[in-house]
């Protein structure tokens, strides 16, 4: 079991709504951006600013002015307590503030002090407080132990999403330069080199090369694995973790697999290499745009027809439901496909037409089940039926496996519960929020394993991966037993023309 | 006393019709630049309106999470919404059938408001989650609906009231020539905290009733891939460059 200086939650069968215990986790406070090029880069201020109490209000008034989310949630709130047991915070840490009523209303007990008239004139009547420096405090404490999950807004009656409310607290923390070090320092790298991993070009061509020789020495196909190829039909833009992490990396084989049995032209781009976009975690819609525009400038200079994504959680949120408004209209690309599509719905789309040939026995030494990634699951969809976020996956997964089966039906689908990490919290600052916040999932999952034999768990999320191959350890799970969807995929898949184990074995034996 | 009483009601009126009105107008001018439908989530417009439909009458959303909170909540909501049907014999001459229907259902609707509400109440002060997110102000939302009801309840049932001169003075009202209110003390309680209701209305938690209509994560329909969405400011931003 990893070592860990916090107590880490044990397993039980069931995760019980714990009783409160206030401040259990007021002391966790992920770095602060040091060096201000990271805030600067981004349009904020270096550092703190000496008139932070004006500028926070100034900011809170202007966002609630353009985000109607932001306006009618911190109205419509009646405390009615149906969110309050739905957070993975909150029963992994029993501190009240992680409620998700709990963090809202840190915003807007100070909305309700200088915003509305209740507040103004009768502040401990309706819960209102002034704005002080601990405040501030308080906010970067809490809306950074949200991983913006949204599991609250579906079961609030009026849908009140944390993740809006926190997303904004972290703008307004941003524009007085009290911003958090991994999601700035991250954004700075997008924007100066393409991808949130600071990987620049040659080294993702040593990479991809590298894949080449692998993937032709175990199948004898060569299975191509292009960069900046101008003309090529599809942009596939993927997280950059797909370049190099395990099990990330199996993920990205498998795509270049798919595509070529799909007898498709496909791409990577060097300056659009990170389906990423933490512009999102912050709440910055200029940021969230100009990481998008990156994917755009790409297609367009490669003159593809098509942008296919990788498995990224946040990534797919932004690509599905923002792409098109923050860096369209993609009229330049074939009005025949989905904008962007889901490699998930690429790979599910062939698997109907029968166009692939699987060996599901390959992946015989597992038995599966599926993570599905928040994002993904409560912000998106695949294909053109709602829900199709959960059977595509599973379908894709049931196809090339002879072994699934799902975690317990009330942490899938909809009520799936955070890995623990999304939302930029994907830290080492962070990891005791990681590790408690993991409780429900890895609750789940341990029932799984102990009641149906689950040896593995497969998700589409690159944040998802990271966090679970980091924080399995401290539940007495093995890191690899999480792997990427297609990597499955990559195991079954037979390629034309691939040499069969057993016929190569015989050529051997024969020579 | 009864002067007094029509020109609370006047003031009421005003200031929840235009407290309310300000608030729609601002929940609708606002933009929403984002499209942030909680998914699954219907992918039409018709879609969109069964959604809200199941979140207003049913309580969907609240009936997914806690069943003891969704019993009470429906219970006092769809009871008052008998009762306020009910009421509306006060205030229109010709009483349309089917509120003459309801008559006999809405005067015990009143029991089922009230219990509603006192089961909302101990969940407030036993539950801890519930008791930690509450202000005074959430007690006294209760306090003041049930001293509602129970009072509406007193004149049904204990200290009958003369209907007849209550409808005649609040029909009175609209045309600023209203007669006389019986002396009755429940209807005295009833009345204030009636008027008290309405003008804190439009400043006050109750805006969940229009802001229900507004959220965007159910409101919106699930489309950004087919149909591009672009908020005004957003547009702005992009023609800068
Ligand atoms: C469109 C109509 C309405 C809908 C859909 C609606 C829905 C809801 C829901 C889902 C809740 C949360 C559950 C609960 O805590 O009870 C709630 C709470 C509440 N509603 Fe409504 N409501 C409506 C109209 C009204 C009206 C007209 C009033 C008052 C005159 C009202 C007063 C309240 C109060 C006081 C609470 C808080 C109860 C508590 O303290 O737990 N609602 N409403
Ligand atoms: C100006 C507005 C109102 C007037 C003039 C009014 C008047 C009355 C009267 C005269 C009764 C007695 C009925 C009888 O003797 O049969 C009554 C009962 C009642 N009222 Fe009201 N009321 C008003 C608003 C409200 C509101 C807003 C509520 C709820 C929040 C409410 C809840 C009740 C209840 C629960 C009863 C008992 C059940 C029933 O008879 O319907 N009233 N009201
Ligand atoms: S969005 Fe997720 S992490 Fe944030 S408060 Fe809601 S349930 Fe918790
Ligand atoms: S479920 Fe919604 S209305 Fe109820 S307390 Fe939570 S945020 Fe407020």
């Amino acid at each position: 079991m990893a070592k860990a200086d916090f107590e880490v939650p044990e397993l039980q069968e069931h995760v019980d709504v714990p009783a409160l215990e206030e401040g259990t986790m007021a002391h966790l406070k992920p770095f602060v951006v040091k060096n201000p090029d990271h805030n600067t880069d981004l349009g904020f201020p270096g550092e703190l600013v000496e008139d932070w109490h004006d500028k926070t209000l100034e900011k809170l008034d202007d966002l609630r002015h353009r985000y109607r989310s932001l306006q009618v949630y911190l109205d419509a709130c009646v405390k009615c307590g149906s969110c309050t047991d739905k957070c993975h915070y909150y029963l992994g840490t029993k501190d009240p503030k992680n409620m998700p009523v709990g963090r809202q209303d840190l915003l807007r007990k100070v909305y309700r002090r200088y915003f509305t008239f209740a507040g103004k004139f009768f502040p401990k009547l309706v819960g209102a407080e002034d704005l002080t420096r601990e405040t501030l405090d308080d906010w970067y404490s809490y809306y950074h132990q949200c991983s913006q999950c949204r599991r609250c807004s579906v079961f609030c009656p009026y849908g009140i999403d944390t993740a809006e409310i926190s997303m904004a607290a972290r703008e307004i923390l941003d524009s007085i330069g009290y911003g958090q070090k991994y999601c700035n320092e991250i954004i700075a790298k997008v924007h100066k080199v393409g991808n949130n991993l600071g990987l620049p070009g040659p080294a993702i061509l040593d990479t991809v090369q590298g894949l080449e020789e692998d993937v032709f020495d175990e199948t004898g196909v060569e299975v191509k694995y292009p960069l900046d190829v101008k003309g090529a039909d599809i942009l596939l833009v993927t997280p950059s973790a797909d370049f190099f992490a395990e099990p990330h990396v199996d993920g990205l084989i498998g795509y270049g697999k798919v595509f070529h049995e799909a007898g498709v032209s496909w791409t990577l781009s060097t300056t659009a290499s990170e389906a990423g976009n933490f512009g999102m975690f912050i709440g910055s819609y200029e940021n969230m745009r100009r990481v998008s525009m990156r994917i755009r400038k790409a297609a367009l200079e490669l003159g593809v027809k098509r942008i296919v994504f990788g498995e990224c959680g946040h990534a797919w949120r932004v690509a599905y439901a923002f792409l098109n408004t923050l860096a369209g209209p993609f009229d330049f690309l074939d009005p025949n496909y989905p904008v962007p599509q889901h490699i998930c719905e690429f790979t599910d789309d062939l698997i109907k037409k029968g166009k692939l040939n699987f060996d599901k026995s390959q992946n015989d030494d597992m038995t599966i089940t599926f993570h599905d990634s928040c994002n993904v699951a409560r912000a998106t969809r695949m294909g053109d039926k709602p829900g199709g976020q959960f059977e595509i996956p599973r379908n894709v997964i049931k196809s090339v496996c002879n072994n699934y089966v799902d975690m317990d039906h009330n942490t899938i689908g909809e009520r799936t519960f955070c890995c623990g990490g999304g939302g930029g919290l994907l830290t080492d600052d962070l990891m005791e929020i990681r590790v408690k916040g993991a409780l429900p999932r890895m609750t789940a999952l341990q029932n799984a394993i102990d009641e149906h034999g689950v040896t593995h768990v497969a998700a589409i999320c690159a944040i998802c991966k990271s966090q679970f191959t980091k924080v399995m350890p401290y539940y007495g799970l093995d890191m690899d037993q999480i792997v990427s969807v297609h990597q499955l995929v990559s195991n079954a898949i037979v390629l034309t023309g691939q040499k069969t184990e057993g016929a190569g074995e015989a050529a051997e034996a024969a020579g | 006393m009864s002067t007094l009483y029509a020109l609370l009601f006047i003031v009421a009126t005003l200031v929840l019709v235009i407290g309310l009105a300000l608030k729609i107008k601002q929940y609708a001018q606002t933009p929403a630049p984002l499209k942030i439908p909680t998914t699954p989530a219907p992918i039409t417009e018709a879609g969109v309106v069964m959604r809200l439909f199941r979140e207003v009458v049913f309580f969907e959303s609240l009936f997914k999470s806690t069943k003891w909170t969704w019993i009470f909540s429906w219970m006092f909501h769809m009871a008052l919404f008998a009762v306020l049907l009910r009421h509306l014999r006060y205030f229109i001459d010709d009483v349309w059938l089917p509120i003459e229907l309801i008559q006999p259902f809405g005067k015990y609707a009143g029991f089922a408001m009230v219990a509603g509400l006192g089961g909302l109440f101990l969940r407030r002060i036993f539950v801890d989650r519930v008791r930690y997110i509450s202000a005074p102000s959430d007690y006294l939302w209760l306090i003041i609906l049930i001293v509602i009801g129970m009072s509406g309840l007193m004149m049904s049932f204990v200290a009958h009231t003369d209907i007849v001169m209550v409808k005649q003075f609040f029909t009175g009202v609209y045309t600023f020539s209203w007669g006389e209110l019986p002396v009755n003390f429940p209807l005295i309680v009833h009345l204030l905290l009636v008027a008290l209701l309405m003008i804190l209305f439009p400043f006050s938690k109750l805006l969940h009733v229009p802001g229900i209509f507004f959220s965007p994560s159910r409101n919106q329909v699930d489309n950004p891939r087919e149909k591009r969405h672009l908020a005004p400011w957003a547009k702005a931003l992009e023609e800068q460059e």
